[in-house]
């Protein structure tokens, strides 16, 4: 493995020759070639080396600065280049999640991969086209109208002999060729040239399955994960965290790991850790070390009490984005109102694995290996905490557990940085499975409350949609900064939360409309195991729960059925589309709700509805649920779900994120809220924090992927996170007549709703 | 305190000295080298760090390394190889199941199990068996199909 830094010149020449040493997911791959000719461009955007390099062979590196979690965009990227260019798809390797070849494009995020981040690799790709038929225009004295391109190809038309190929065009060399760049980084950024990508119609790749690679090297147990980074003379690490929140340690009683081989404490102001070179000695003496703590102070509510906490709470920050008509006047005007709470809890990201990082700080450079979606923010973040300026930081993204946000990965990240610098040495951190649960950013918990008019004939006249709940970020999206980590909160950088929320993303056509929000305080404004932070489509399902449930109970008022309810409303008609697309793949019939037949014995059926907007993607989905009346145990039996995203670039793909989407939100919905006292987090593991077993996976889950090669793609890593919960709560009040408004749903709660109803 | 216990993994032997006590799965990553089990919770509720102690699905993270001295240790490695897969490897593949993989030791040395034992195993009897393993990426649809078809492939 290569530990020195690499430069970007060490990339493209090394000892005079081209040697490249990539770094791709589990593998270094090397290719020899000539000398490249000209200096380095730097790694900006607008460089044209920095996106796109043909090598001798007429292989294609594109360099995307953006993330794969494991959805295969790293596909997709390669099939929008492979077709830019006109090369196959198996000469494309996209290197990404390295500071030293990729450029800031926001890393994962906001499912923007394909939406935003595919655009700049799309204009690259072309203008790296361009220039390379203008030489092959002189080369073979033809005009570029009379050229054709067939995998790294190009020839005259007509005289197929006269040809010459990408790699004997540059192959080894730069392009030195400037993109015109918006001077923007991370999500906003694009960097153009003066070619004209492509039209849909042209493409060849993209719209085809193609399979992940890199889904053999994991089957086969070849891949390397960030957790299975060895560095030369590394310590393993083992952080403290304080039992209870908000208490800061008081005496560390370093005799009592003197035991354990190689032991020592490393402490900064309340940053407490143990290090150790075998790992195992590391966990024993994290486990052994008598540290007393302040003494606990009780900064959380009761959790029972969690909501009225969230109802009485001051307000940090309000808006009301949609306002239309007058919704107050016409409230009063109203035949009938409706009005109903919704309660969506703190959840955990709880991924597969603990984060962890290697950290190698030297004094005038530093490595970071790190499982973050967001690596050149962690390269901000890791420079700012230990003294260095960015550029002598590298940070590499080894694929790690999953990460579904601001995970805890980009905390592992700098403290295994701040751990390196006071050993010396390299240092490796993973935390155990009580910080992984207990300290990650959560979700935030939240109330949700909806008012609805309607005349005397069932229209609704008036519609009100207000939350109010914890920020969405106690900590940033990113750990750019060290007050949004854990280590930087207990070594001198105090929290600085952001107030934002939302509204909900939908197109029903209300004549007096109103949706807004209102922020509470945190509940502890220091190093926190309830901080809030992004996860899966932050405040997608907390918030859509509720208004999908709630436009639930607005047709039932009004004796309608719930898919033609919300077409009477939605006027777009790409929204209409998807409502009808999902409604008649499931079968969708008119009938009475709650289901007249609901079933005589034990288990009830029903069916239940809902459809969402984000940015941009629609979706629509039916769930079909089977309710036991005893157990109160919910199956989501089938689900059956209509998605628009614009242009598909994989479909396969596509389809298995939102199969993880789904079965995520459904385990969301039914099972996950992170407990806790007035002193702790509770939720600490698997046990404290269950997630869906196997047994609660849905039988069959049917996708109707509506394809427009007309529009522009938009997200898909994160939408249909959030129409899940509601259809799940409507099957349900189907089923059983039975309406459930908290989060999660459990066999307890709906044993209760059972006996209410 | 620590003692020397030799260890056959994937067909392999090799010796580790170490604490009795330390669990297998440290004596499998940190000491051997071998990296395909995972930690996930080292508290026997997830399955990351599964691997097979004579042909049994073993929770690595809470097994003592002493107490599996001479025993046939099977990681994700020595399940099969691109040349020689395992059916399950081939179905693996051919359904794309992982996102971020790192569970798959619980789920495919336990399968593996399954379907050496139960060769046509019905969707109860997968998940019955599969109960308790751990998927944060929810790629349950996935992992169902593709022991169908390993198990189909399988007769
Ligand atoms: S790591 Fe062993 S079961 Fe979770
Ligand atoms: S694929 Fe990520 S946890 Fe299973």
């Amino acid at each position: 493995m290569h530990h020195a830094p690499v430069s970007r010149r060490d990339f493209l020449m090394a000892g005079g020759a081209l040697v490249i040493s990539v770094m791709v997911p589990g593998a270094v791959r090397t290719a020899l070639g000539q000398t490249p000719v000209g200096g380095k461009p730097p790694l900006t955007p607008d460089e044209l080396d920095s996106w796109i390099a043909v090598l001798p062979d007429g292989s294609v590196r594109a360099f995307f600065g953006k993330m794969d979690m494991g959805q295969g965009v790293d596909v997709a990227i390669g099939q929008i280049v492979a077709d830019e260019l006109d090369v196959a798809f198996e000469r494309v390797d996209v290197v990404m999640g390295d500071t030293a070849f990729t450029c800031n494009q926001g890393g994962a995020s906001g499912s923007t991969a394909i939406q935003n981040g595919a655009i700049t690799l799309r204009y690259a790709a072309s203008e790296a086209r361009r220039v390379l038929l203008d030489r092959a225009s002189q080369k073979l004295g033809a005009p570029v109208e009379k050229l054709i391109v067939q995998d790294g190809v190009v020839s005259v038309v007509g005289t197929p002999d006269r040809n010459v190929r990408y790699g004997d065009l540059i192959g080894g060399q730069y392009f030195q060729l400037k993109l015109e760049w918006n001077k923007r980084y991370g999500n906003p950024l694009v960097a153009k040239g003066q070619a004209l990508p492509k039209k849909p119609s042209e493409y060849k790749v993209v719209g085809h399955s193609i399979p992940q690679g890199v889904v053999a090297d994991k089957v086969y147990g070849k891949l390397r994960y960030v957790t299975d980074i060895k560095v030369e003379g590394m310590l393993h690490a083992r952080v403290l965290r304080s039992p209870t929140a908000g208490c800061g340690p008081v005496t560390v009683d370093e005799s009592s790991i003197s035991s354990i081989p190689g032991a020592r404490v490393i402490r900064e102001k309340e940053f407490v850790a143990v290090v150790a070179e075998h790992e195992w000695d590391a966990v024993r003496a994290a486990r052994a070390l008598k540290v007393t703590w302040a003494p606990p102070c009780t900064p959380f509510p009761a959790m029972e009490s969690l909501y009225d906490h969230i109802r009485q709470a001051s307000v940090t920050g309000r808006e009301a984005p949609v306002n239309q008509g007058d919704v107050e006047a016409a409230l009063k005007s109203a035949h009938r109102v409706i009005d109903a709470e919704y309660q969506w809890p703190f959840q955990s990201h709880a991924s597969m694995g603990p984060a962890c990082a290697v950290a190698d700080v030297r004094v005038d450079h530093a490595t970071v290996w790190t499982g973050t979606q967001k690596p050149h923010f962690a390269r901000d973040g890791v420079a700012k905490l230990i003294g260095l300026s960015p550029e002598k930081v590298r940070a590499t993204w080894v694929p790690g557990p999953g990460s579904y946000g601001r995970n805890d990965a980009g905390d592992a990240a700098l403290d295994a940085a701040l751990l390196s610098k006071l050993t010396g040495k390299p240092v490796r951190v993973q935390y155990m499975r009580d910080e992984a649960t207990g300290w990650d950013p959560k979700g935030p918990a939240g109330i949700y409350r909806g008012r609805a008019g309607l005349d005397a004939q069932g229209n609704v006249v008036a519609y009100d949609f207000f939350a109010k709940g914890f920020t969405r970020q106690d900590v940033a999206t990113n750990e750019s900064d060290p007050k949004d980590t854990l280590v930087g909160q207990l070594t001198g950088y105090p929290p600085k939360p952001t107030v934002i929320f939302q509204v909900p993303a939908e197109a029903y056509e209300f004549a007096n409309k109103r949706c807004g929000w209102e922020c509470v305080p945190p509940l502890l404004e220091r190093a926190s195991p309830l901080r809030t932070g992004h996860l899966r489509d932050p405040l997608g399902p907390e918030t859509h729960f509720g208004s999908e449930s709630f436009i639930d109970e607005i047709a039932h008022a009004a004796g309608a059925d719930p898919v033609a309810f919300r077409l009477k409303y939605v006027k777009n008609p790409r929204h209409a589309a998807v409502i009808q697309a999902a409604a008649d793949k499931a079968g969708w019939s008119r009938r009475p709700y709650p289901n007249p037949r609901r079933g005589k014995g034990n288990v009830m059926l029903g069916r239940g509805f809902s459809y969402t907007e984000r940015n941009g993607t629609i979706v629509a989905v039916v769930a079909d649920v089977e309710v036991d009346r005893r157990s109160g145990r919910v199956w989501a039996k089938r689900f059956t779900v209509a998605h628009d995203c614009g242009l598909i670039i994989n479909p396969r793909g596509l389809e298995l994120t939102i199969e993880g989407n789904v079965v995520m939100a459904l385990s969301r919905t039914l099972f996950e809220e992170v407990k806790f006292d007035r002193e702790r987090v509770l939720s600490v593991d698997w046990t404290s924090y269950p997630i869906l077993e196997i047994q609660d996976a849905p039988e069959q889950i049917d996708i109707v992927l509506i394809n427009r090669p007309d529009l522009p793609a938009s997200g898909a890593g994160e939408p249909s996170t959030r129409t899940v919960p509601a259809a799940i709560a409507n099957a349900i009040f189907d089923a059983t007549g039975a309406r459930i408004r908290r989060v999660p749903i459990t066999p307890e709660r709906v044993r209760a709703a059972l006996a209410r109803a | 305190m620590t003692e020397r216990i030799t260890l056959v993994v994937d067909g392999k032997s090799t010796d580790v000295s170490a604490d009795p006590a330390m669990p297998l799965l440290y004596a499998l990553r940190s000491e051997l080298g071998l990296d395909n089990p995972k930690f996930g919770c080292g508290l026997a509720q997830c399955g990351a760090c599964t691997v097979q102690v004579d042909g049994r699905p073993t929770r690595s993270c809470v097994t003592p390394v002493s107490g599996v001295k001479g025993k046939k240790i099977t990681t994700l490695n020595g399940l099969g190889t691109s040349n020689r897969p395992h059916p399950l490897q081939t179905a693996y593949i051919a359904e794309q199941v992982p996102q971020c993989g790192y569970c798959l030791s619980g789920w495919m040395l336990t399968a593996a199990a399954l379907l050496r034992d139960t060769p046509k195993p019905s969707d109860k009897q997968i998940r019955q068996a599969l109960a308790g393993v751990k998927c944060r990426c929810g790629t349950h649809m996935a992992i169902l199909r593709a022991v169908k078809r390993a198990a189909g492939s399988k007769a």
